[in-house]
């Protein structure tokens, strides 16, 4: 099965991130997705979507964000809880 | 604000302010300082390094900088950029601080305290700011710093950037310390290797020590942003409030409009009753009052926009209109990190581009600058207020709605269409793989809109205001009367004195290019000095018409003046050239200045030339088509 991301979350789910995964043609976005705080073990909530369903807001430990879809789905979770 | 190459403290101890976005660096800078730099309750706001001055009880200076914002200390955007190099001892002219002031969101230590961390191993002398320590206790955080202090083998200090004694603490600190011999960290370490996952354990354990570990929701933000970012209602809301803000810019102006209207008058009256007729009467009355005074008239109109403009801006509200247009931006290629620039510059474009240094895409980057002088910035609004009172009649539409403020909507909206189509186009120009538009936009808390942040950001547009005014706005009035009022008519003259002018010919000259989008002469002298600065298109036109009336009735007001001498097409025409029209002067040379060469600012240059001829021509056209020659 293949793991899910942080796109695919129900709204309100609690979860925890695993890992996040570097896209081929920006490899840079994921250290950038781990400076803002999306780190093994920290936990995530997708807070809402917009209209379109993108972009996302995410809350991930204690600060809240406004990720694309396409950043979303770098993040594998792992743990969700309702 | 400009940064001098020269320093003259140098010899004094450099203090820098490092921390994580949003967290308050600069409101502490301001504090420290006495200094009155941009503060707003976003990420992005400082994007350069400025500099300010302390002195402490013991008469000890100090120099403190005021640094950009950093999730991390490897740099993604020109501004994070700018912090690494200023740390890392590389920055052009500046030595490497003898003292890092590591600032601490006090409400979110999980994420803040990872930069501490990196900062230690920078090497350098290092102590810790628990800011908004006011917000953290009233949410039920309990933070010792001393047991932080001593899990970080480093000085903290609580503080709070929005109170006056908000700092005397660390005043107290720093007047404590030995700056000749400070307590340096163990050696640096290569800032190369990745320590983000260590780090982050390290937090961990500090946080579950200190018994921080739990997450403490936002309510408040939670259950506003239930509503403000419905998904269907949030959009709603937003066209609501800008809708309610041009009306109010026109509604709540009147009485000090006629205030202001009544003094200049007033003066007029004083002087042509008072004095010979002479050259000198010409100029103060033709040239200076109904210049300026027909600039200054739109003061009230100005301040009103702002007042909501920092009200958004202190509230946390403006990243989250970026959240709900974000999809928006991505159809027409760009990310949602471009809105806050393009939102700047509806104060004016240079702060605009300036602030496009956060975005760390260099291409999103370049096309946010081209776009950016399209939206309205504040010098166009008196050139819209005095058309739209000139032609547009002041009646209520349906449900009290006010026809000239909606007129004044529809004249952002058009700039903000036009911008988002340039943008669309663009894409057409960029291979596939740069266009992976990153958004990664923090929503912070929502903060009760500070009064005084409100006032002091409110007199600090009415000062920029007023020197312009005073400055460029009158050396160009002065200067076009002088050339409409030389050399002097020829006895036999039959028309105004004006048509025989250095400006009057000119003007002529000029409005054969001008003639098919319906600008007469007299519009087309005044957009020569309106190059300069938009609101000089105005004072312009005062003293061009003040001038050509041929019976002496010279302090007339210019708004019936041109309601019977234009056109409702030509008015039209105008007001979609200024949408679109060519920078002013100090735009290109931002532009320039931001890109490094003429390329990218005379591209700028010729394409909103072509586009606003292309807009006004179309408008008369059309208009002439609805019988409104």
């Amino acid at each position: 099965m293949k793991p899910m991301t942080v796109n695919q979350l129900p709204i309100g789910s609690v979860s925890q991130v695993e890992r996040v995964n570097a896209p081929i043609n920006k490899p840079a976005l994921a250290q950038q997705l781990e400076d803002i705080g999306f780190l093994p073990g920290e936990q995530v909530t997708v807070l809402r979507r917009s209209l379109l369903g993108d972009p996302l807001m995410v809350r991930i430990g204690s600060s809240t964000f406004a990720l694309r879809r396409a950043e979303a789905q770098l993040i594998e979770v792992a743990n969700i809880s309702q | 604000m400009k940064l001098s190459k020269i320093h003259f403290f140098d010899s004094y101890p450099l203090l820098a302010l490092l921390g994580n976005p949003n967290c308050g660096k600069t409101a502490l800078f301001n504090l420290l300082t006495g200094s009155r730099q941009k503060v707003a309750n976003y990420a992005g706001v400082t994007v350069e390094r400025k500099e300010g001055r302390l002195t402490l009880a013991s008469g000890q200076s100090l120099r403190i900088l005021d640094l950009p914002g950093a999730y991390s200390l490897y740099p993604r955007s020109l501004d994070e950029r700018v912090t690494c190099n200023v740390l890392l001892g590389r920055a052009e002219g500046e030595k490497r601080p003898d003292l890092v002031l590591c600032v601490l969101n006090a409400t979110n230590l999980r994420r803040n305290l990872r930069l501490v961390l990196a900062a230690k191993r920078l090497g350098l002398p290092c102590i810790v700011l628990l800011n908004m320590s006011d917000i953290a206790k009233r949410n039920g955080l309990k933070i010792h710093a001393a047991d932080l202090a001593a899990e970080l083998g480093l000085p903290v200090i609580p503080t709070i950037g929005v109170n006056a004694h908000g700092v005397d603490e660390l005043r107290h600190f720093l007047d404590g310390l030995d700056w000749r011999n400070l307590p340096a960290q163990s050696t640096a370490i290569n800032t190369q290797t990745n320590f983000t996952e260590t780090d982050n354990q390290r937090v961990q354990q500090i946080l579950e020590k200190l018994a921080l570990n739990e997450l403490v929701p936002d309510v408040l933000a939670d259950r506003l942003d239930r509503v403000l970012l419905q998904p269907i209602l949030g959009p709603i809301i937003l066209v609501a409030m800008l809708f309610f803000i041009f009306q109010a810019v026109f509604s709540w102006a009147t009485l000090p409009m006629e205030a202001i209207k009544w003094a200049v008058d007033a003066a007029a009256g004083f002087f042509s009753s008072h004095m010979s007729d002479s050259w000198l009467r010409s100029l103060l009355i033709n040239g200076i009052l109904a210049g300026l005074g027909g600039v200054l008239v739109f003061l009230p109109q100005i301040l009103i926009l702002f007042f909501f403009i920092l009200l958004l801006e202190e509230s946390g509200y403006l990243p989250r209109a970026a959240f709900l247009l974000d999809r928006l931006m991505a159809t027409v290629g760009l990310s949602g990190r471009s809105f806050i620039p393009l939102l700047s510059s509806f104060a004016c474009a240079i702060p605009g581009i300036m602030a496009t240094r956060s975005i760390s895409n260099p291409r999103d980057r370049l096309v946010t600058i081209l776009i950016a002088p399209m939206m309205t910035c504040s010098a166009r609004l008196p050139v819209y207020a005095l058309l739209i009172s000139a032609f547009i009649p002041n009646q209520k539409l349906w449900a009290d709605l006010d026809l000239q403020g909606l007129v004044l909507f529809l004249l952002y909206l058009m700039g903000i269409v036009g911008a988002m189509a340039v943008a669309w186009i663009l894409q057409h120009f960029t291979s596939k793989q740069f266009q992976v538009h990153a958004l990664m936009m923090e929503l912070p808390s929502y903060h009760l809109p500070r009064l005084g942040n409100l006032i002091l950001g409110l007199w600090q547009r009415c000062e920029i205001f007023l020197r312009r005014v005073g400055g460029i706005i009158f050396i160009l009035t002065v200067c076009l009367w002088a050339l409409s009022s030389f050399p002097a008519p020829p006895l036999n003259a039959t028309g105004a004195p004006i048509e025989y002018s250095i400006a009057g010919m000119l003007g002529k000259a000029l409005a054969v290019l001008f003639q098919p989008i319906g600008f007469n002469w007299q519009i087309s002298i005044a957009l020569v000095p309106g190059l300069a600065a938009r609101e000089v298109v105005v004072s312009s036109l005062a003293t061009v018409y003040a001038l050509s009336t041929v019976n002496n009735s010279a302090n007339d007001a210019l708004i019936p003046l041109i309601s019977q001498a234009w056109s409702l097409a030509t008015a039209l025409s105008l007001l979609a050239w200024f949408v679109f029209a060519p920078q002013c002067l100090s735009t290109i040379a931002a532009v320039k200045r931001e890109t490094g060469g003429w390329k990218i600012p005379l591209l700028l240059l010729s394409y909103l030339f072509v586009l606003a001829y292309i807009a006004s021509f179309v408008t008369y056209q059309t208009a002439l088509l609805f019988g409104w020659g």
